[in-house]
């Protein structure tokens, strides 16, 4: 039987959804007879491949750069995933956006930083306005809330997928959780 | 005060109006009062004086003449001229004129549609009597029904006059009347409440305002007679703030009342009291929302309560109450001096007697208007109107403030009539009529009234709190060409609710101008939709 | 124990046949009876204002739709308490909530204990379709027991009534209208410095999210103790 190709990528987040999902433990070694995990900052793979099966996005949008790429993954994914709480609602990221890019930046940069007081513009992606959820930007197919999902949680849901079902996550799974 | 009493100063006043040659009347209603009719008033007074011709010419102030476009307007009786824009370097022509040729280039054509198709009754005395002047309400017939309904009338025959008459709620929403007043006079409690709602707040309207300002005495008789109908003691007007006039004339239409005697302990000498107090808006428009109104009467912030129970069963501090908009009042006296067959004339199988508009928008007659129900949309706007200005063409006509809908060419030969509007998706509303030429754009139409809904909503039920504000900002994603189909859906769906759950009328209909612009212009939005090809382009 | 001489009326709900006294509303009888009707404005003890919608049942036939908390049965009534209307629009009134303001489950005091939370997992809302509002609140923590944080209010009103209904304090009420609208201290003073509050914690416990919690506690671990409340709706019932 062909793998599907499975990506996995972590943009404006903590990478906890990351952790989560490694603590599938064992049951990592069954998905990998059913998947290729072609993209993710687990592996080495730098672009992005064409004709991606599932992707799961971890991180809110929070730059340019973050648009730039989850544009390409939907344009490459046929089934994306807005994994964990910071791609489903924006989360920790979006604390920030009550108070406006500017003076987040200044509070961090000039405010807090007695010896080298300045905004960075070289070699950093431009701040968005506000930090948001992917679906704001993008189509998302399946949202998997939790701060992190449980690595169950992960596992059912990633099996459902793999076997062509989209899965129901609202009893395994809230904001939060 | 017996009728023959009442006879007497009627007499008296229109002796003292017929005695001198000319009666030369200064509209002084906001309007005109904005653009100097109070000088051209005082202008007039002293230079009749200097003439020394008090003696032949009365020069007094009244309200509304009703074409606000060509104000300041002043009225020469009995030759019925009209001049419009006056100033006050026009008062020594004026009067140099009086009894001869009219002054032609400030006149204006009393023969035209604007004056000779509207039917007065609610705005019969304005732009005729002195506001201010109790005696000249009274000398044009006032306070005849009060004392007819008091002294051969029993509550019960009084209601049923004005359900012979069909009168609906003017407020709006179109409420019988007649069946409004039995409920309050069946609901058990000894202390009962008559409240006049006079807080229009609808964009672009002014109905209530010119009543007040112009023939105040016409809506307190219309209350005390509801009052005597449904048993109840203390009235309450609930005027906005912003209406200062209208206040200062209503309170003296009070006192002017409580010392002849038709306010007060045993009115005309009959067992019947009743008083009347003013209580002012502090400018929320939701207190136009009859419990909202009620628990800010009370001295609460003004937010809705659940109904029911209504009104009519525990209102006021809990008691029985009567909530009538002023126009609705100012129908009474008219139903009650002719009968309610009378009245019941004029307009259409379910929709009697005339209703005030404040015309205004695109359109070369602005002002106040009265109208027989089932004139049609196109009579008022061409006819009464005189239509589009500016060779513009016309795209819309704006019925119901927020809560209204705007309402295409093509339907313009809808009767004007409380069932007709609302199949179109409209309403009657209080009165506002807002006509729009082919230079706006629906949408910017809709987010007006969205804005105005989303500022007004009192914060108490989540659709309508956080429903208008999404509504709002999805709207301006279509004004900058940033919506999408999901947009779209989205947007529909969320009217829907608003429209559906929220808990009062403001709520309820606050999604109108969007779903009515929806159906009318439709191709509005789907052409701001991104990535598609607007239709200029196509 | 129903007294002799009460009226009783019966009506349906989804096609089955339910009575109901003349004090009872269809939310009572629902609860009776098993069929979940999701709330969050309405807390048994207070007085019910019907102003968060989310109970909101269909009569059948007219399709109005009506506040099952605050609305009583009549004789021959047929309720629907859920269809596919119906839940959407809860779906969307819950959404419309996470909109309004920073709900950030993540690192909020009453995660986990939270009834804004666990409605929307019940209805099924796994995210927001609207666009977030993101306004800016400053916290109050003046109090030195308690802390309000506007973050994380819903606007219910829970806490304005308990104060005035239950304490009779009337600390609490609401300033500015529309979007605007905040949950107040007296004439919107900090909390601390009220000379009404009684420091009695009530408007704490009956909050639904974590809006209002006690100081010192950490995420997850505001959990509200309500134990009081059926004594309240005794009380209010005029039992002893």
């Amino acid at each position: 039987m062909e793998k599907l190709k499975l990506a996995t990528i972590w943009l404006d987040g903590c990478s906890g959804c990351h952790m989560s999902f490694l603590d599938i433990d064992e049951r990592l070694l069954a998905l990998s007879d059913r998947v290729e995990l072609v993209f993710s900052p687990l592996v080495d793979t730098k672009d992005f491949p064409e004709d991606v099966d599932i992707t799961l996005v971890e991180g809110a949008l929070g730059t340019e750069e973050d648009l730039q790429k989850i544009r390409k993954i939907r344009e490459r994914t046929k089934l994306l995933v807005a994994f964990g709480d910071c791609a489903v609602t924006a989360n920790i990221p979006s604390m920030r956006n009550p108070f406006g890019r500017e003076e987040v930046l200044k509070s961090l940069y000039v405010e807090s930083d007695a010896l080298n007081p300045q905004i960075p513009v070289q070699s950093l992606p431009e701040l968005l306005p506000h930090a948001l959820p992917l679906h704001h930007y993008v189509h998302v197919d399946v949202f998997l809330p939790g701060c992190p999902p449980a690595a169950d949680t992960i596992y059912q849901v990633l099996s459902e997928l793999i076997e062509g079902r989209i899965p129901d996550v609202n009893p395994l799974t809230r904001f939060g959780a | 005060m017996t009728n023959e009493e009442l006879l007497a100063i009627s007499e008296k006043e229109q002796e003292l109006q017929q005695q001198v040659r000319y009666r030369i009347m200064v509209c002084s209603s906001t309007g005109c009062l904005s653009s100097r009719s109070d000088e051209i008033l005082a202008a007039l007074e002293a230079e009749v004086k200097q003439r020394g011709l008090e003696n032949e010419v009365l020069v007094k102030k009244v309200g509304c003449l009703g074409l606000c476009a060509a104000g300041p307007i002043v009225s020469i009786q009995p030759d019925g001229i009209l001049y419009k824009e006056m100033t006050p370097e026009d008062v020594p022509a004026i009067l140099d004129r009086l009894g001869g040729e009219p002054l032609e280039e400030k006149r204006i054509d009393t023969h035209q549609p604007f004056f000779t198709r509207q039917k007065k009754n609610a705005l019969e005395n304005a732009g005729v009597v002195d506001p201010e002047r109790i005696e000249d309400y009274i000398a044009t017939g006032g306070y005849a029904a009060l004392i007819k309904v008091l002294t051969e009338f029993s509550p019960s025959e009084v209601i049923q006059e004005v359900q012979k008459s069909g009168l609906r709620g003017r407020g709006g929403a179109g409420y019988p009347t007649g069946l409004k007043w039995s409920t309050v006079a069946k609901a058990e409690g000894e202390q009962k409440f008559v409240v006049c709602n006079a807080d229009e707040g609808d964009p672009g309207a002014f109905m209530d305002r010119s009543i007040l300002e112009s023939d105040p005495h016409r809506v307190l008789e219309g209350m005390i007679i509801a009052a005597y109908a449904v048993g109840a003691n203390q009235g309450y007007v609930y005027v906005r703030a912003e209406y200062p006039l209208a206040v200062k004339r209503f309170r003296t239409a009070i006192r002017q009342a409580e010392k002849m005697g038709f306010l007060g302990q045993n009115i005309c000498g009959t067992p019947f009291s009743f008083k009347v107090d003013v209580r002012l808006g502090a400018g929320a428009f939701v207190c136009g929302e009859e419990t909202a109104l009620l628990q800010s009467v009370e001295g609460n912030r003004g937010m809705p309560r659940l109904r029911p129970p209504y009104p009519a069963q525990s209102g006021l501090f809990g008691k029985p109450t009567l909530v009538n908009n002023v126009e609705t009042y100012a129908n009474i006296p008219a139903i009650l001096r002719n009968g309610g067959e009378w009245f019941a004339q004029t307009g259409t199988e379910k929709s009697k007697g005339t209703k005030v508009f404040a015309l205004t928008g695109k359109v070369k007659n602005t002002g106040l208007i009265e109208v027989p129900m089932g004139i049609t949309l196109r009579e008022i706007v061409y006819d009464i109107g005189g239509g589009v200005p500016d060779g513009r063409k016309f795209k819309a006509v704006q019925t119901g403030g927020p809560s209204g809908g705007c309402i295409p060419e093509e339907l313009l030969d809808t009767p004007v009539d409380y069932e007709s509007l609302k199949a179109l998706g409209s309403m009657m509303g209080s009165g506002g009529m807002i006509v729009i030429d082919d230079r706006s754009d629906m949408i910017d139409v809709a987010r007006y009234f969205m804005e105005f809904s989303m500022e007004e909503s009192c914060g108490k039920c989540v659709p309508c709190r956080v429903g208008t504000v999404q509504l709002y900002n999805l709207l301006g994603k279509f004004q900058r060409r940033e919506a999408t189909e999901e947009d779209l859906k989205t947007l529909e769906e969320l009217c829907d609710l608003v429209r559906s759950a929220s808990l009062c009328g403001l709520g309820q209909a606050a999604p109108n101008p969007i779903l009515s612009t929806l159906k009318y212009f439709r191709e509005e939005y789907l052409a701001k939709i991104r990535k598609s090809t607007p239709v200029e382009e196509a | 124990m129903m007294t002799p001489g009460t009226a009783v009326k019966t009506f349906t709900m989804d096609g089955k046949p339910f009575s109901a006294t003349e004090e009872e509303t269809i939310l009572d009888v629902a609860r009776e009876n098993g069929i979940d009707i999701p709330t969050l404005c309405h807390l048994e003890g207070i007085l019910p204002t019907g102003q968060c919608r989310l109970c909101m049942v269909e009569i059948q036939g007219s399709g109005r739709l009506v506040p099952a908390c605050a609305t009583k049965p009549e004789e021959g009534m047929d309720i629907i308490t859920d269809n596919p209307r119906l839940r959407n629009y809860r779906k969307m009134i819950v959404e419309l909530l996470f909109s309004e303001r920073n709900h950030i489950c993540a690192v909020c005091v009453s995660n986990g204990h939270c009834e804004l939370q666990s409605v929307a997992q019940r209805l099924g809302v796994n995210h927001v379709r609207f666009a977030y509002l993101h306004p800016r609140f400053m916290l109050d923590g003046s109090h030195p027991k308690y802390e309000v944080d506007h973050n994380r209010c819903i606007l219910c009103g829970r806490c304005v009534r308990v104060c005035e209904e239950i304490e009779g304090a009337h600390t609490r009420d609401l300033r500015n209208r529309g979007i605007r609208t905040m949950v107040i201290t007296d004439f919107d003073t900090p909390w601390g410095e009220s000379p009404t509050c009684t420091g009695c914690g009530k408007c704490v416990h009956v909050c639904p999210t974590g809006a209002l919690a006690e100081k010192g506690k950490s995420v997850a671990e505001m959990a509200k103790r309500r134990h009081f409340l059926p004594y309240l709706a005794m009380r209010r019932r005029g039992g002893k």
